[in-house]
């Protein structure tokens, strides 16, 4: 079993190591999780779920609060607009 | 405030109270408002901004109409954050009874001059791909409009204040007639007209009001963009607003501009409490999503209640109050407050000055009550 | 945990809810080794046979004994005849110019993303703000490769010599102060000392600071930036508990105002892990009606309290970090409110009318504690979602309930 897991953010392939979260992925490949009302790039704040500035889309579905989900193996990863 | 004597008190500091500030102020008045708590609260704050034409009855028709085209006209003033938008509504039919209904609207909106479009299975599916399949059609009203109430409530009343008018916010009033309004710190503020705008407590301070609290409960989710493009309304909703005794709930969903959902609606007699009730929410939900399953996995941000003021026979009273001729009303607008403030404002006015009004007033005249009501 | 533990070891059915993925919450979050004691308590409510119920979050109590919590893809339903909250704190953050930029996070926020992952070795890192967290994370950092550039500590030299003589009463705060101190050897401390702002564009490039008046700007890849904490009371006050202050007033059994419900920890009071484990263990012996064991443990509670209140007083926020945001500063992220467009308003509540401020997502989490420093605001009431929920999930039918009518 692998310690590596291989996901995709925006496109991109990216590798984390196993246990990792989304919000670790996307800070890694360098992509804002969200854009904000006006239009900003957003990452993790809080790193504990309550802030909601990771907030991504996550196979599909929006507004996922990344720092709380592990990264899966073919996970489709991409920035909240 | 320095001066405590004006021609127009106005008691309440919503849309309603606003508008009239607004419009009393324009024409000349020295006006001062007072509000126990902030510009654009109580139900202005709570509701959903909708406004919209709506055929219930000839007076109520022609008084959202004739407000309607006075939100249109002044959109080129209004700030962003009014958030203006001609989303339109589209009246939905789930089956062939309710598409009949589609067809009366249609006709009774095309005699009137108001543009409409009866809309299909498939053009309506079209329009708004996420109802759930099975719908027979709808009514496409595309001159309704959202708006952002607490801020249009705060345009109108900066406006008036440009005009001189004075505005007394956070202090509770306690009583009100025969030209005074008294405030809880002892104070008082005199006024040729005192009016009452106090929505859903106006029977507080002049009673003998018809007015009932009729609660509502309000979800708003996170944004979801292009999901729902107009603001959708069950035919259904007709029967609910209707009804006079029994707790109902209606499928009636907005998009905010933010790409929020705004979900609602529901309605409460007797409810005093402004807790959310459980089993109302949960009713109110299950509706919306038996219309738009997609909501069910929307991510809910906060819930919230209001309380309209509904009257007996659903129209507002605007006008003077029998028994004391310097006291006046502009409340009891129930569901439709945002919608016909602006006219409100104007017939109200006109009835001070003796100006002619645009539509009659009478079928909003305080005294079209019964007799029996007042002292 | 250690709640949980001693109420399932005195024989009582227990189930422990919490939105993380695994157990710990913050401070034990991670691998056993960062801190052993918590292996001790894991191994405890294991064999006390307490159900661990990971990844879910509370939402609402429709009615009085159930709580409704929220997984993944599903609810729960949890009913009770007890309940203890542990809901513990979040970390404050205050708004400066530059702050919402990516890589701008808060110390325990860019701690908890290296423990998830986050690779830190060679990462130029500047560490600010006030508390004993800063330099926790600068020493964790640091063992994990990080070039921590400065710490910046708002407070003075004179209140945190205070603070290092209290420390003195507490034997383990002096072994924990001289582990510390080992580990941040060569990491240039600064008290009186705050960032003033972030610079960059699509995410952070350098940090601006204040050391004692004078302006230094450091290149750095990431700013821990955090003052202190903020109790998470949110459901305390949806189940009626009454305040004493912005904490949750508890009785020396740790029981709120609210019959069958205790708190212990952070809401209480900001303590630490000191705190949190002595109260904790006192609310689940209560809980589970073993109130002459709960009482064995009131000393050393006096004794972690009064280290609570020098924590309190020596790291008290200075009115200079009022004007730390500028007038294009964002207060409530959520809503992109900025500072000028709040200052106006007197009130919590005709702010969030007027400007949406408190209306998004975090419902307030975040700015609120921030504007209550920043312009005397009082949050609002609470009401249910108390954490943000499916729709789906707020309109669940509760078995056992009233059936609405249909």
């Amino acid at each position: 079993m692998s310690d590596s897991i291989v996901l995709t953010v925006n496109g991109t392939k990216v590798t984390v190591s196993l246990g990792a979260t989304v919000a670790v992925a996307m800070t890694i490949a360098g992509q804002a999780c969200r854009t904000s009302v006006h239009g900003e790039p957003r990452g993790p704040l809080c790193g504990m779920g309550i802030c909601f500035e990771c907030r991504a889309v996550i196979n599909g579905q929006p507004h996922c609060r990344s720092c709380q989900i592990l990264c899966e193996s073919g996970m489709d990863v991409r920035t909240n607009e | 405030m320095g001066r405590t004597s004006f021609d127009l008190v106005i008691v309440g500091a919503g849309i309603v109270g606003a508008a009239c500030a607004d419009e009393s102020a324009r024409r000349g008045m020295t006006v001062a408002v007072v509000d126990r708590d902030v510009i654009g609260s109580g139900a202005t704050a709570a509701g959903m901004g909708h406004v919209v034409v709506m055929d219930d009855s000839e007076p109520q028709f022609a008084l959202t109409h004739y407000s309607q085209q006075l939100w249109q006209a002044l959109r080129p003033e209004l700030p962003e954050d009014v958030e203006y938008e001609q989303a339109g509504t589209i009246w939905v039919a789930s089956d062939d009874e309710e598409m009949a209904e589609v067809l009366r609207k249609h006709q009774f909106y095309r005699e009137r001059g108001v543009s409409t479009e009866v809309l299909d299975a498939q053009a309506l599916y079209q329009r708004e791909p996420n109802l759930r399949p099975g719908m027979a059609g709808g009514l496409l009203v595309p001159e309704d409009v959202v708006v952002y109430p607490p801020c249009a409530a705060r345009f109108l009343m900066e406006r008036a204040q440009s005009r001189g008018a004075q505005i007394r916010l956070g202090t509770a009033v306690i009583r009100v007639g025969q030209g005074h309004v008294a405030l809880a710190d002892g104070s008082e503020i005199s006024g040729k007209i005192v009016v009452n705008a106090a929505g859903a407590w106006a029977a507080e301070f002049t009673p003998g009001i018809e007015i009932k609290k009729r609660k509502g409960h309000l979800v708003i989710t996170d944004r979801y963009p292009g999901f729902l493009r107009h603001q959708l309304v069950e035919l259904g909703y007709l029967k609910s607003a209707h009804s006079v005794t029994s707790d109902s709930v209606a499928f009636n969903v907005q998009p905010r501009r933010t790409g929020q959902i705004l979900i609602g609606s529901s309605r409460q007699y007797g409810a005093e409490h402004k807790e959310i009730d459980q089993p109302i929410l949960t009713r109110m939900l299950r509706r919306a999503q038996e219309y738009m399953p997609g909501l069910g996995a929307m991510s809910a941000v906060r819930t919230w209640t209001g309380f309209r003021a509904a009257t007996p026979d659903k129209l507002p009273l605007i006008g003077p109050w029998p028994g004391d001729s310097s006291l006046f009303l502009a409340t009891g607008h129930e569901g439709l407050g945002i919608t016909t403030s602006l006219a409100t404002s104007k017939l109200l006015v006109d009835k001070i000055t003796g100006a002619k009004p645009e539509i009659p007033i009478e079928p909003y005249l305080p005294s079209r009550a019964k007799e029996a009501v007042h002292v | 945990m250690a709640a949980a533990a001693r109420a399932a070891e005195c024989g009582v059915r227990v189930g422990l809810v919490d939105d993380n993925v695994a157990l710990g919450g913050q401070i034990w979050r991670g691998a056993p080794e960062d801190h052993p004691e918590s292996a001790s308590w894991a191994a405890r409510l294991r064999s006390a046979g307490v159900t661990a119920l990971s990844g879910l979050r509370v939402f609402h109590q429709p009615e009085p004994g159930v709580l409704l919590a929220e997984g993944r893809e599903d609810i729960h339903e949890l009913r009770y005849e007890k309940l203890i909250l542990a809901t513990g704190a979040r970390e404050r953050f205050l708004p400066l110019p530059g702050w919402t930029l990516p890589n701008v996070m808060g110390a325990g926020g860019l701690q908890a993303m290296v423990k998830s992952g986050l690779p830190i070795a060679d990462k130029r890192v500047v560490v600010a703000g006030t508390g004993p967290l800063l330099l926790a994370v600068a020493a964790y950092l640091r063992k994990r490769g990080a070039k921590v550039l400065v710490v910046c500590e708002q407070t003075s030299w004179s209140r945190l010599a205070g603070f290092a003589a209290t420390l003195v009463r507490f034997p383990s705060k002096i072994s924990q102060s001289l582990e510390l101190k080992k580990n941040l050897a060569g990491i240039p401390f600064a008290a009186n000392s705050w960032p003033t702002a972030a610079q960059g564009t699509d995410r952070l490039e350098s940090v601006h600071i204040s050391r004692s008046g004078a302006l230094q700007d450091i290149a750095c890849d990431y700013l821990a930036c955090g003052f202190h904490l903020a109790p998470n009371t949110e459901l305390a006050l949806l189940l009626g508990c009454r305040m004493s202050g912005d904490f949750v007033q508890v009785d020396e059994f740790q029981q709120t105002t609210v019959p069958g419900v205790y708190c212990a920890g952070e809401p209480t009071r900001i303590g630490g892990v000191e705190c949190a484990l002595v109260e904790g263990q006192i609310a689940g012996l209560a809980a589970a009606g073993k109130a002459d064991l709960a009482r064995l443990l009131f000393h050393e509670r006096s004794e972690v309290h009064r280290f609570a209140r020098a924590l309190e007083r020596t790291f008290r926020l200075r009115d200079e970090l009022k004007a730390l945001p500028a007038d294009a500063s964002i207060i409530c992220r959520c809503e992109d409110v900025t500072h000028v467009r709040l200052i106006q308003h007197s009130s919590w509540r005709a702010a969030k009318l007027h400007t949406r401020c408190g209306m998004g997502p975090c419902q307030g989490r975040v700015c609120g504690p921030a504007t209550k420093f920043l312009y005397g605001w009082s949050p609002d009431s609470v009401r249910p979602p108390i954490f943000p929920a499916r729709v789906e999930s707020l309109s669940a039918l509760v078995a056992g309930g009233t059936e609405p009518k249909a």
